[in-house]
């Protein structure tokens, strides 16, 4: 076996020393005015978060006291907190999570480990598609349509509903792209050991991945503590404090929301607090999915 | 020439050695693509065999069916036999799993498992046997010095199986394998994400475990399959061309084909 040699000599055109010089000065540019570009768009993007950012921590910190934790939203024109919204925030945020977690982390493990291309995989991962990215006010609607007219009650555990409804389809989607980056050789050597499939789910890939999926489901944390929208037709709100979930819930969005729109000076610096709290959380909660994800 | 002078020590037996493993009328097929066309071949016990030949000649296919690693995948099948102890592998009743804890494997590139180093090795063993703490621990221990890296890790058994560099993650891996008392060890290429020094340490490692085992190594490096087999099958699209000892295939091969492919003519 011989290798042919029908290589060509040269290449029939081509540029002379001085056209390539210049060719090559206009390609630096067409890259330097590409990259001005998008340095004026980014200046412009962080402009905008770092006002908002600045406006939220300058007129939220002014209200920073120990009331806001201790006592109850107060009514117009007197002195009060912030403690039955969080508390009914968190409540709310927990339950949602432990109910979303779970159903997530198992249907992203159904679509990544078992027939990733089958019909039923295409059909659930369009579908779920559909679920991130729809309107969270749609979300509220339809728990309301479902549970809260059913029982012809506003109540915590509708709003826990309506929320684990938003978890679901980040922490599937997170499970699933985090479980699809594991090498299928990492897989091939459990299984050649001769372990059980969901051995091999368990101990190797889930916990390759962790990180990612404990990053996915901070991450869904961050989004839901600050929805209004599907809290708004289900939890409703509270003015008092209640760890009873069968009724209407205190919750920070929506009080935010109401006290925000109120003409009240003392409900519209308490509503600023309560955005820099939920701030504040949300931030922490994404350092932690960075250094999460960070450590290997 | 010096590769020729270290194989002469494995050519001393008078007939041939019992076999381990009979393949028959073998084909496999990736979906449509004919991967392998009717491969027959003997592997003996307690030998290395040596699979070699250019990228895309089914070395690695043939690989996998020894124990039915395609099965992962829907669209590969086998017909044929493989048989191992008059059992055919590839219609067997017993549990796959069984199957592969009889034949162990280790792969082109390290694969620890997301998990303490000692927790790599016993993660395998516990599949099989229910060992008491001690007895595991002794396991450990046991697989780690057969694969010549207790000295290295003996002071950090807890610590990932991640911070151990490529070549000791390779030998990590072998431990793993041979933990669960294998029949067989098959390698995939097992050197080629490796220095030169890591390779070595493998070469040897593999040429200790024949006393113990019967192994399979699929490699790109002839030097390597020289250095370190006693029998050699030469593959190409698919076809087993020339099987053999290793002397004999390096210094006569019968098939002018091989021949090329050995000398650098080709491939």
């Amino acid at each position: 076996m011989k290798i042919q040699s029908n290589f060509p000599a040269n290449p029939k055109v081509s540029m002379n020393r001085e056209a390539r010089a210049a060719f090559f000065v206009r390609r630096k540019w067409i890259n330097r005015a590409a990259l001005t570009l998008s340095l004026i768009a980014m200046i412009f993007g962080v402009f905008w978060l770092m006002w908002i950012l600045w406006e939220t921590l300058w007129l939220g910190f002014g209200g920073m006291n120990l009331a806001l934790f201790t006592e109850n939203t107060p009514p117009p024109n007197d002195a009060g907190g912030l403690a039955n919204a969080l508390f009914g925030s968190f409540l709310m945020v927990a339950l949602a999570t432990f109910i979303g977690t779970p159903i997530g982390v198992l249907s992203g493990i159904c679509l990544a480990e078992y027939h990733p291309r089958g019909p039923l995989a295409v059909t659930v991962r369009f579908i779920n598609d559909l679920l991130l990215s729809a309107p969270s006010i749609i979300i509220g609607l339809f728990v309301y349509a479902i549970v809260v007219i059913h029982f012809r009650k506003f109540s915590g555990w509708a709003g826990a509903v309506a929320l684990s409804l938003i978890v679901i389809p980040v922490v599937i989607r997170t499970t699933e792209n985090m479980l699809a980056l594991i090498p299928s050789s990492l897989r091939e050597a459990a299984y050649a050991l001769g372990a059980p499939k969901w051995k091999v789910i368990i101990h190797v890939t889930l916990n390759a991945a962790r990180a990612g999926v404990v990053t996915g489901i901070l991450l869904a944390v961050a989004r839901i503590s600050g929805e209004t929208a599907p809290l708004l037709f289900t939890a409703l709100n509270n003015q008092f404090w209640t760890n009873n979930l069968s009724g209407p819930t205190a919750n920070l969005p929506v009080t935010i929301f109401q006290f925000a729109m109120s003409p009240y000076e003392n409900w519209r610096q308490l509503a600023w607090a309560g955005v820099f709290l939920i701030t504040l959380a949300v931030l922490g909660l994404n350092i932690l999915a960075r250094l999460l994800s960070r450590r290997k | 020439m010096t590769i020729m002078t270290t194989i002469t020590t494995n050519t001393q037996t008078n007939g041939l050695p019992p076999v381990k493993m009979s393949v028959r009328d073998l084909n496999f097929y990736y979906g449509k693509f004919h991967a392998l066309k009717n491969i027959h071949l003997d592997i003996p016990a307690n030998r290395v065999t040596a699979f070699i030949g250019p990228s895309g000649c089914g070395k690695s296919t043939l690989l996998r069916t020894f124990n039915r690693m395609y099965e992962l995948y829907p669209d590969q099948r086998a017909e044929g036999e493989i048989l191992v102890d008059g059992e055919n592998l590839l219609t067997s009743k017993q549990d796959v799993a069984l199957i592969r804890a009889r034949i162990g494997m280790v792969f082109q590139k390290p694969t620890p498992f997301p998990m303490s180093i000692f927790d790599n090795i016993a993660f395998g063993v516990k599949l099989f046997e229910k060992l008491s703490l001690i007895d595991l621990e002794e396991r450990v221990e046991w697989a780690l010095k057969k694969a010549a890296l207790w000295e290295e890790v003996k002071d950090k058994l807890h610590q990932s199986g991640a911070s151990l560099s490529g070549g000791q993650q390779q030998r990590l891996c072998i431990a793993r394998g041979i933990a669960i008392r294998p029949e067989l060890m098959l390698f995939d290429e097992p050197c080629s994400a490796l220095d030169p020094i890591s390779t070595a340490r493998i070469e040897e490692l593999i040429a200790e475990l024949k006393k113990d085992y019967t192994v399979v190594i699929v490699t790109h490096n002839m030097q390597q399959a020289a250095r370190c087999s006693d029998y050699t099958a030469y593959m190409y699209l698919g076809d087993l061309v020339e099987f053999g000892e290793t002397e004999q295939m390096f210094l006569k091969p019968s098939c002018p084909a091989t021949e090329d492919y050995i000398t650098g003519r080709f491939g």
